[in-house]
């Protein structure tokens, strides 16, 4: 799985949770300043990735994740 | 070999009275948004809380306690001293020992009861309803009184943002006794120790005593989130397949009055039609924990939304990490 289709999968994620058009989720955006992603809708995208892209990400790992590409490449890294 | 008398049973328990108590102060997002340096929106977009009730000092998580379930004795038609048991999930009763449960007994004039508190948190009350409904069925004790009740507002940290805008005090109590047909399903529950330390009581009762600080719950809010969200669809729905019901056929889904994206969360994971009523009295209750379901029951009662006979699905959730799930014919 590329790098773009992880970033498409993490939008239409962002799209469902929170209600954000797929094509604002860019690699450079962050979740909470430019998305206004909070936190727990942050959970909820984090459980909706795990499930999609077959990746765990712990608590502790979810307050490193500020910008979608941070989320993108811990995804394409652990998965 | 010797054997003993086997109990005779009651064939089947249900929910046959109702009460509750709202304390009479209401507290808007205004009044605790100082303090943790947040908004009336922020609480809102967060929790779905408008305002919450916070008890008199006087009164007491047994006080409040005994008023709900005299208020569901009243609902049944049944006096105190019929009462076998007095049940109460709390964790803002005063005492560690005596329990709530016989104070509360001795308020209200239930003299032949037996009297204990559950430790369950949040889940307190789906416990004592699957707890009630065993002890009937097995034939250990006839008409029992379930009591949920809190005073959170003594335990909470007011400058505690995650914390300090969620919680807040009230009571409710169902009467439970044998029915002519189950009136309550099989209760689903467990616990994850593992991560009891997520929602606790911050320093220990020895250290606060010792240290002379209070002891005032602490809550991991994201994590607990994750764990509900991700849990109780499937608690949900074990709850509702043992009950031999189609999620379709129920006329309310009553959880655990947690947050209010926590309840529309799980009814995504559920697939709750449209149809099925949804408790929100978070709104304007507050996490009332263990009082929380008892509560929403008697809004949706009040305002008609559900009446005597029909089914609704309970799910408890809270520190332990607790849970416990059942559905039941409302009182």
């Amino acid at each position: 799985m590329s790098q773009e289709d992880i970033l498409a999968g993490l939008a239409a994620i962002v799209n469902e949770v929170a209600g954000i058009p797929a094509e604002s989720v860019a690699m450079d955006k962050s979740f909470v300043d430019d998305l206004d992603v909070d936190s727990l809708s942050m959970v909820e995208v984090v459980m909706a990735c795990e499930d999609k892209f077959g990746v765990t990400i712990p608590d502790s790992e979810v307050k490193n994740l500020n910008t979608v590409g941070d989320a993108v490449n811990y995804i394409l890294a652990n998965k | 070999m010797i054997t003993l008398k086997t109990p005779a049973g009651n064939s089947h328990a249900g929910l046959i009275g109702l009460g509750v108590y709202r304390p009479t102060r209401v507290v808007p997002n205004s009044e605790v948004i100082e303090a943790i340096d947040s908004s009336d929106e922020w609480i809102r977009e967060r929790s779905g809380i408008i305002e919450r009730r916070f008890a008199q000092s006087h009164e007491t998580a047994a006080s409040m306690g005994a008023i709900a379930a005299q208020n569901a004795l009243d609902d049944a038609k049944i006096k105190a001293q019929d009462i076998d048991v007095v049940l109460v999930a709390t964790f803002s009763h005063r005492f560690q020992t005596p329990s709530a449960a016989a104070e509360i007994a001795a308020l209200i004039g239930a003299n032949n009861a037996s009297a204990f508190d559950i430790s369950a948190a949040c889940a307190g009350f789906c416990y004592g309803i699957g707890i009630a409904d065993s002890l009937i069925r097995a034939g250990s004790a006839k008409n029992i009184l379930v009591i949920g009740t809190e005073k959170l507002s003594d335990i909470i940290n007011m400058s505690d943002r995650g914390t300090a805008f969620i919680f807040a005090d009230g009571a409710g109590a169902v009467v439970v006794s044998p029915t002519s047909t189950q009136g309550i399903g099989p209760t689903i529950w467990g616990a994850d120790g593992n991560a009891r330390e997520s929602i606790i009581m911050d320093p220990d009762l020895i250290t606060a005593g010792k240290e002379g600080i209070p002891s005032l719950l602490t809550m991991q809010g994201q994590a607990v989130f994750r764990w509900a969200v991700g849990s109780m669809g499937d608690v949900c729905n074990q709850a509702l397949a043992a009950a031999e019901l189609d999620v379709s056929d129920l006329k309310a889904f009553v959880p655990h009055q947690a947050n209010i994206r926590i309840t529309d969360a799980i009814i995504k994971r559920i697939n709750l039609p449209q149809h099925v009523v949804v408790a929100r009295d978070i709104v304007t209750a507050g996490n009332t924990s263990a009082a929380s379901i008892p509560l929403a029951l008697h809004a949706l009662r009040e305002s008609g939304e559900i009446k005597k006979g029909e089914p609704f699905l309970m799910v408890g959730f809270g520190a332990g990490l607790a849970y416990a799930s059942q559905v039941a014919l409302a009182p």
